[in-house]
């Protein structure tokens, strides 16, 4: 294991090479810790749904809080009308939160710390927050780039202005994971490799460091989720509650 | 501020590292295209599954459960309800019926008293009229024994100073003459003996 910091988030392939029509599809070690924390996903809320007890145990708990958390977020933001999209952004906010913390484990792939699964997520939110608020409210969609109230000499420019923030979304969205996640773990990285170089004299120092940047990106970590998912949930509020 | 700072750092450090470690880094790994389609691939996958398995199947389960605890506690609250209502009433009922036995026991009680009170006023009454009678059947032979008794006296005074003088004297006398002297005493001391 080399120390360069960047050598933690190479993607390589695991198992055959498998290719459709020229196309690498192989199952690398990216995939594998979207399968992994996909399963983990599952095993937990499915523990946590199985039983229904009146007091519920540890994971049926969990779950359940997780639940409630999730639908009081989007009731918070989006309202009522958010309520059919609340098994998506669960499993979005689960999904980011649990590739996230799995990242944190010694020697893990982060799926996160790669624009490209970022920008998948947020494109794909993009397009269908999109088209949702085309479908609902028709051309009068567009009506989201013109603010109420604003004097008609500054409309053309404020007009730009949204409609620029408005396709930057899906961007801002993948980058803020992405980086968050990516500057973390590098950060981590440099701190593990200053404790090894400086030895056990000066070593100290960065290990302090270290664990406290561990315990400030598991913060990360789940932020960051929290702000994906309850970014969702806002410009899904735009698409479904045309304010303006 | 923060970001952008860290991000300088980031960048510096990566910098740096890639000066050390040129020969082996090829900079970003995110940046090499040759997995990405692959990523993609498995992140729509793994993702199209988990959210597939976690709508259909698994978010509708706690959701009943969280429905059916809440619809259970509003039930037992409810009967909690309920019950205390009920429970309410049969304390009030519980008193009202304490009270009115304990108003039955003092009529009772009071009841017994007085005919136990009149039964011993009756019974007295008798005692006492039986008393009575027997007070004045006793007066009344006091009264006859009185009566009869000067005569009786005399007679035996008779007969015993007869007999005192037989033995004093030795001779007989007549009884007639000694009754005489008595009655005569008798009708003198009257007052003396018979005091009424």
């Amino acid at each position: 294991m080399a120390t360069n910091p960047m050598h933690q988030f190479n993607v390589y392939r695991i198992g055959p090479e498998i290719k459709i029509d020229q196309i690498d599809i192989s199952f690398t070690n990216a995939s594998l810790f979207m399968v992994i924390s996909s399963l983990i996903i599952l095993i937990i809320f499915n523990l946590g749904s199985v039983k229904k007890n009146i007091i519920p145990n540890k994971i049926q708990l969990l779950a359940e809080l997780s639940y409630t958390f999730i639908s009081k977020m989007i009731s918070d933001t989006a309202g009522s009308k958010g309520k059919p999209y609340f098994g998506f952004i669960f499993s979005l906010f689960m999904f980011v939160l649990f590739c996230n913390m799995l990242g944190m484990l010694p020697y893990a792939f982060t799926v996160t710390s790669h624009i490209i699964v970022t920008f998948v997520l947020a494109a794909f939110i993009f397009i269908g927050v999109t088209v949702i608020g085309f479908l609902k409210h028709g051309l009068g969609y567009l009506k989201l780039f013109v603010p109420s109230g604003v004097p008609i000499v500054l409309l053309p420019l404020i007009v730009v202005i949204e409609v620029i923030s408005y396709l930057s979304r899906p961007i801002s969205l993948s980058v803020r994971l992405f980086a968050n996640m990516m500057a973390g773990h590098t950060m981590m990285k440099v701190f593990g490799g200053f404790v090894i170089s400086l030895g056990l004299v000066g070593g100290w120092l960065p290990l302090g460091f270290s664990v406290a940047l561990t315990g400030l990106e598991i913060l990360v970590a789940f932020l960051q989720a929290y702000v994906f998912a309850i970014l969702t949930c806002i410009y899904l509020n735009d698409a479904l509650n045309l304010h303006h | 501020m923060h970001k952008k700072l860290v991000l300088y750092l980031l960048l510096s450090i990566i910098a740096f590292f890639s000066n050390v470690y040129g020969a082996e880094s090829q900079g970003m790994p995110q940046l090499n295209p040759e997995f990405w389609v692959s990523q993609i691939f498995w992140l729509i996958l793994t993702f199209g599954f988990l959210l597939v398995i976690l709508s259909k199947f698994i978010l509708p389960k706690i959701s009943n459960n969280l429905e059916l605890r809440k619809s259970q506690i509003l039930e037992n609250i409810e009967t909690a309800e309920k019950q205390k209502i009920e429970s309410e009433n049969k304390i009030k009922e519980y008193e009202t019926l304490i009270n009115n036995s304990k108003n039955e026991a003092r009529n009772y009680f009071n009841e017994a008293r007085k005919k136990i009170i009149q039964d011993i006023d009756k019974k007295r009454e008798k005692i006492e009229e039986e008393i009575n009678l027997e007070i004045k059947n006793a007066e009344k032979e006091i009264v006859e024994l009185k009566k009869s008794s000067p005569e009786k006296i005399n007679k035996i005074a008779t007969e015993t100073s007869a007999q005192l003088i037989k033995q004093l004297i030795g001779e007989e006398i007549n009884n007639s003459s000694i009754s005489a002297i008595v009655e005569d005493l008798s009708k003198k001391n009257k007052g003396k003996y018979y005091g009424n």
